[in-house]
Parts: structure tokens; sequence; C-alpha cells
């Protein structure tokens, strides 16, 4: 074979598997809008959820107050974090690299660890039962390393000159932190948070065991509620609601692929902004 | 750093020593919020150490460590907890989603490196960030609905079987693979490639003679990164594989691994079958940790 032939063939090899990646992303993406917008019923979307027209709506606001609660928890805690570790401490401190060694050894933890934990220690330990707030809790820690990474990487971004700027005009750390450094980040950290949701729409290992599988909203913190993805789950794994599952599906997929593109324009902005100001 | 912090130091305040005092204290009261937030993730970490090896490793004790990690029968009804069958589950059907996830994905983002144009790289960039973004409930329905009765169509049996979990988990871990080796690919110095061409090569050879083996441990740590990821998903295995929890002699048998014994059976199980549950889960950590170790390992030699 000549090298001619064989650089061709080896292009081709690449070509192919590119092909394959994004053919598998259009297939499952097609195959579920296909299936699913047919059965997009008004029903679908009744406040009442009965075992007859199996709603999504109560799944959909569950998901929206354990996205709340769950940020509420994790994005103080996780851009605090960050602003330490980019702000105030030493790179080299023991505490440091403790922090960074436990961040990163959370980020890899499968989710249905993280729901076995809060199993273990929200639900049981901590007396919360089945709850929204058991849930809220175990993602939040679940999602607190995306948060922290994303959000130090932001800080880094920001030029010293701007802190150098801030101290000159006689502001003390604390104030270059909330509005310099901070303000400049933003979009960054938004990104970072926007992902977070993703992350918490999507779950369901976590939550089945934490948050429980009621399909009602729930009327207040201590209330057992499913989300959208474990509604989902418990739709196709009972089987007898094929086609309602199909139309979850599809209000799922558009949830995500919407926070997705919300998180690259997030991101893009930053981009942007740095550029212009350099 | 330094430089920065002694400026903070010296900042004059804007009316005498007292207001510098008060300054410096809420500074350091700041400081002292931050670092705590900072501890939240060690505290995090520590406890679930504590609760999932507390709760696990009596349990463990009680079963027989040996009987527990090495028996081959899973029969919580007449008191047997082996969980090598879920043990052997998981390797093979992470070894099975490596052998499908690993050339798809490494081509993949050798294409996005070092072949695509830039319109098409334009395109592919949000696509893969969407396919990562598929929630695994959407994957498992999916094969649920499409993979396995394929599987079924053509091997008959039930279709869900190990095949079933390797084809869904190879297509899970793609973006994990594409995202990581292409980053992985693109810190690779340019001139490299421009003195392999200078010396003849030919685009191909050159990407791949030269620029991937100087990738090799950032194309390393995505595979470890997508071991991690398969070995630890839980739903959508679940709803492909079968879930017999008995060593799988075929591709097209179920096959029910470590995670899918916990989700499975957790909503019901008491006493010490619970515990062996948990003392399952204490298995999974214990790979997880192993694998989270090689890839950061790996991560830092490849400078990504």
């Amino acid at each position: 074979m000549s090298a001619k032939t064989r650089s061709r063939a080896v292009r081709l090899l690449v070509y192919a598997g590119a092909a394959f990646s994004m053919m598998v992303l259009l297939f499952i993406v097609a195959y579920i809008l296909c299936k699913g917008v047919p059965h997009l019923s008004p029903a679908l979307f009744a406040w009442k959820y009965n075992s007859e027209n199996v709603s999504l709506l109560p799944a959909l606001i569950n998901t929206l107050y354990m996205t709340a609660l769950a940020l509420a928890v994790a994005v103080p805690l996780g851009i605090g974090a960050a602003v330490y570790l980019s702000e105030y401490a030493k790179r080299s401190s023991k505490l440091v690299r403790l922090v960074r060694l436990t961040t990163e050894t959370l980020s890899g933890i499968p989710s249905i660890i993280y729901g076995l934990f809060g199993a273990l220690f929200f639900v049981v330990f901590l007396r919360m039962n089945l709850s929204l707030i058991a849930g809220a809790l175990t993602l939040s820690i679940m999602i607190l390393p995306l948060i922290m990474r994303t959000t130090e990487e932001a800080l880094l971004a920001v030029p010293d000159t701007y802190r150098e700027g801030s101290f000159g005009l006689g502001a003390d750390r604390l104030r270059t932190i909330f509005r310099v450094v901070l303000p400049s980040a933003a979009p960054g950290i938004l990104a970072g948070v926007i992902l977070g949701i993703g992350r918490i729409v999507g779950e369901t290992a976590a939550l089945i065991y934490t948050a429980g599988t009621v399909p009602e909203v729930a009327g207040s913190l201590f209330d057992s509620a499913r989300t959208l993805s474990v509604h989902m789950y418990t739709l196709a794994s009972e089987g007898l609601h094929i086609e309602e599952a199909y139309a979850t599906a599809v209000v799922l997929l558009a949830t995500v692929a919407g926070i997705n593109a919300l998180s690259a324009w997030a991101a893009g902005r930053l981009g942007r902004r740095s550029n212009d100001q350099i | 750093m330094t430089e920065r912090r002694n400026q903070t130091r010296s900042v004059p305040g804007r009316a005498g020593v007292n207001s510098i005092s008060v300054i410096h204290l809420r500074d350091v009261l700041a400081g002292g919020l931050f670092a705590a937030a900072a501890c939240i993730s060690v505290l995090a970490v520590a406890l679930i150490c504590v609760f999932l090896f507390a709760n696990g490793i009596p349990g463990m004790v009680r079963i027989g460590v040996l009987d527990f990690i090495t028996g081959t029968r899973w029969k919580p009804g007449s008191n047997l907890y082996g969980i090598m069958p879920m043990i052997l589950g998981s390797l093979y059907v992470t070894a099975g989603a490596l052998i499908i996830g690993v050339p798809a994905g490494l081509l993949t983002a050798i294409f996005m490196s070092r072949f695509a144009p830039k319109y098409v790289l334009k395109l592919m960039k949000p696509a893969v960030s969407l396919l990562a973004g598929i929630p695994s409930v959407v994957f498992g329905f999916f094969g649920l609905v499409v993979i396995v009765p394929f599987i079924r169509e053509i091997f008959g049996g039930s279709g869900s079987s190990l095949l079933a979990a390797c084809v869904l988990l190879g297509m899970m871990i793609l973006p994990t693979i594409i995202t990581v080796s292409e980053s992985a690919l693109n810190t690779v110095p340019q001139s490299y490639y421009e003195g392999a061409l200078a010396l003849g090569a030919t685009h191909e050879r050159a990407v791949f003679r030269v620029v991937l083996p100087a990738a090799k441990s950032g194309v390393t740590a995505s595979v470890i990164l997508g071991m991690g990821r398969a070995i630890g998903e839980a739903m959508a295995v679940m709803m492909v594989a079968g879930n017999r929890p008995v060593i799988p002699d075929s591709l097209v048998k179920g096959v029910r691994t470590l995670t899918g014994n916990i989700v499975m059976e957790m909503g019901y199980a008491a006493d010490l079958h619970r515990d062996a549950l948990i003392a399952t889960a204490v298995v999974l950590f214990v790979f997880i940790l192993n694998t989270n170790m090689l890839f950061s390992v790996l991560k830092r030699r490849a400078g990504i």
C-alpha cells in the first residue's frame, strides 16, 4: 500500500468515526422527537396528576423547586470556596491541596452513591424522610464541585490589573472582590451555574431514595416529590404509558438543550467581554 | 499573589488607625467565611466516607468479607449475599462500553482537533455538549425502546442484555472521551506537527505518529474518566441490562451491575439485606476512588 492510499484510508477512518458519533446524537434526538412530539397532549400538562393522564406538570414544578433549593445551597458555598481558593489562599497551602483533592473526588463520585449517602444521612440520620429538602441537599453536594471549578476558572481569568486598579483607588480586598472581581467573572460563573442546573434537571439516581416518587406538587420542604427525570423513569419502567414517556422525554430533552444553549451563551459573553477589554 | 496581599494590607484607611483595624477585621472575617465554604467539600467527602463505611462494613463483616466479595450467589431470600456476579457485571459492561466508545470517541476528537473545518467544528461543539447533557433516563429509555428490541430481533431472547448495556454505555461515554481527548490533542504544540510535516510526513501521518503519541496521557485520562462514568452509571444501565444476578455466560444474556443492584433493591430491603446493598456501594466506591486517583495522576501528567 502506498503512502498516499494509506493516508487516504486513515482520513476515511477519522471521518467515519466522527460521523458515527454525530449520527448517534442525531438518531437519539430525532427518534425521541419523532415519537414524542405527536403525543404532547394538553392532558400531559394537567394541574393534577392521576394514573389516567400521567401529567408531567407537577413533576415539572417540583423540578423548579428542587433546582432553586439546590442552587440556593450550592451556589453561595461554591462561589465562596472559589473566592477563597483564588483570592485568599496560598497556592501551596495544605488546606488548598486538601480542598482540591476532595473536590476532585466529589466530582468523580457517581450519582447513585450520592443518592445512597443522602438516604443514609439526610433521610435517616437527620430524619428528613423522603423529602424535597433531602433531595435538594443531596444534589447541592453533587453540583458543588462543578460550581467551584467553573467559578474558580472564571476568577482566574479576571486580569490582575483589575485588582491592582481597585486597590490603587483605595478599595480593600473585600470590596475589590465584590465590586470588581466577581462582576467581571459573572458570565463564567453563570455558565457554571447553568451547567449545574442541567445536572439537577437530568438527575434520577440521586433522587429516588432521597426525594422519593410522589407525583404531586410538594406542599412543603418536607414533602416527598418526584422531579421530571424521576417521573420519566417511573413511566418508562412501569411500561404502561410508553407514548406519554416519549412525550415526557421530549420535554426533558428540550429543557436540557435550552439549558445548554443558555450556558454556551453565557460563556460566550465572557469570552467576548475579555476580548473587548484587553 | 503575595504582592497582591501586601498591597491590601498597606491600603491606607480613610480616617486613622481605627478604621484600618475595622477594615482588617472585616477582611479576616470574610476570609474565614470563604475558607469555611471551601472546607464544605472536605466535610462532604468525610461524611460520605463515614456514612458509607459505617453502614456498609458491619454488614460485610457479618456476611464474611470473602464470602461477600467472592460469593457467586445473590439470594437475599435465603440469606446468600455474594456480589461476584455484580462485580463482574460492572467490569464486563464497562469493558464493552470502552470497546465501543473509545475508538469512536477518539477518532471524533482527532477529527475535531486536526481535521474539521471551522464551520463544521462550530456545529460539532454544541452537538457534543448536547450529547453530554442528555439525562441518563432519556438514554435508558432510548435503549429500552430501540436497542433492546433490536437485539431481541437479531439474537432472540429478551433483548435486555450485556450487549444492550455495552452499546448504550458506549454511546453515553462518547462525550467524555471526545471532550477530554480533544483538549489533550489541542495542547500539543503546533511545532510538533510542523516538524513532522517538514520531515516529509503527510498530514495524517503527522497527526497519528506525532501529535497523538504526544497527547498520550491526556487521551488515557479521557479513557479512565469514561471508565469511571461507565462503572458509576446506574439508571440507564439498569433499564436495559436485564438485571439477572448471575455471572453472564453470553453477550445476549442479562447482567446486573453493582449500581443496578443498589437501585433495584434499596427500595424494599431491610436488615442484613439493606446492609449488603450499602456494602455493595462501598465496593463501588472503592472502585471509583481508584479510577479517580488514576485519572488525576494522568491529568496532571498531561497538563490539561
